[in-house]
């Protein structure tokens, strides 16, 4: 089984409530200069080997479904082994 | 015969019955929809409610915007049958790209509930029609992700095309670019907008009937068309 991941950010001109939320939180513990903006991180975890065509229809999946291209932006990577042993997690 | 308006219910739908009274109450007949169905039961014309349908997982309306009666909706909205969404059936609208532009969270990091006045900026429109061009009007605003965003372009193409329907007064509730309560498509009988004119129709529990005109819009253009 193999894992991609989709990564889904705000564009840069877009407002992001969340993101500012949390710099607040961080500066008031104490934690500066830090600037956050917040996404979401899609893992999935894909049947079968990852070809181009079924990359593929991963981004028609993240186009379609996980972004709002009018407001964000995404990208797709394939996780390797190493990195998925890397969190703890089984590849 | 009265026109029948029907409200489509979604999975954390709130204001749906709400919705079905004021469609009562303004003398069209109500008939209720559901997500899972493709079939408008041969209605004249859709609302999309509001509320928080798939409890706003993923993004507001981003799910919904698939349900199997959104086909329907997306084709008779081609067809030039009335739609329209009221704050969730706002954002279930610029998910399903029959508007342009998209709503995220409100800039005050805070929820909005308040009474909150508008101008009508256009009564171009099949929903807006019974009103004045440049009316002020006083509709309930109630919302966490209210921020109407959308790139330069549209924003001008929107002014430009006529097709900002309103437009909040005093104090922007949100961030909305341009104080951009409501938006509609090129042809009019499409229109989106936060605040809740279903809210709006009864002396008892709103402080004005200013949503009525909305309904009664929309039924004098099915009149004028059953004519």
């Amino acid at each position: 089984m193999a894992r991609v991941v989709v990564d889904v950010m705000p564009k840069p001109e877009i407002l992001d409530p969340q993101g500012k939320a949390v710099t607040g939180a961080l500066q008031r513990l104490g934690f500066a200069g830090l600037a956050v903006r917040q996404g979401k991180r899609f893992e999935i975890e894909v049947d079968g080997e990852v070809t181009d065509e079924r990359l593929d229809e991963i981004r028609r999946a993240a186009e379609t479904l996980l972004a709002n291209t009018v407001i964000e932006t995404f990208a797709v990577s394939v996780e390797t082994q190493e990195q998925a042993a890397a969190q703890g997690q089984p590849a | 015969m009265s026109p029948k308006i029907g409200v489509v219910t979604f999975p954390g739908s709130l204001d749906d019955v709400d919705a079905l009274r004021a469609v009562r109450l303004s003398g069209a007949e109500p008939v209720a929809l559901w997500h899972g169905s493709d079939s408008l039961d041969g209605v004249d014309a859709i609302i999309l409610p509001g509320g928080f349908s798939y409890g706003d997982y993923l993004r507001c309306g981003a799910i919904s915007r698939f349900a199997p009666i959104m086909t329907s909706v997306v084709e008779a909205a081609g067809r030039g049958v009335p739609v329209l969404g009221i704050c969730n059936g706002f954002q279930i609208l610029c998910e399903a790209h029959l508007l342009p532009g998209a709503l995220i969270g409100n800039d005050s990091r805070t929820f909005v509930c308040r009474d909150q006045r508008l101008r009508v900026e256009t009564n171009d429109t099949t929903w807006t029609s019974a009103f004045t061009r440049g009316q002020e009007i006083t509709i309930v605003l109630k919302n966490g992700e209210g921020h109407y965003v959308a790139d330069e372009q549209t924003l001008d193409r929107l002014e430009a095309e006529d097709r900002v329907v309103f437009r909040y007064l005093d104090r922007n509730p949100n961030g909305s670019y341009r104080d951009i309560a409501g938006i509609c498509n090129e042809r009019g009988n499409v229109v989106g907008l936060m605040p809740h004119p279903e809210h709006n129709v009864d002396p008892l529990t709103g402080p004005s009937t200013d949503g009525l005109a909305f309904f009664t819009s929309a039924i004098q253009h099915l009149h004028a068309l059953a004519g």
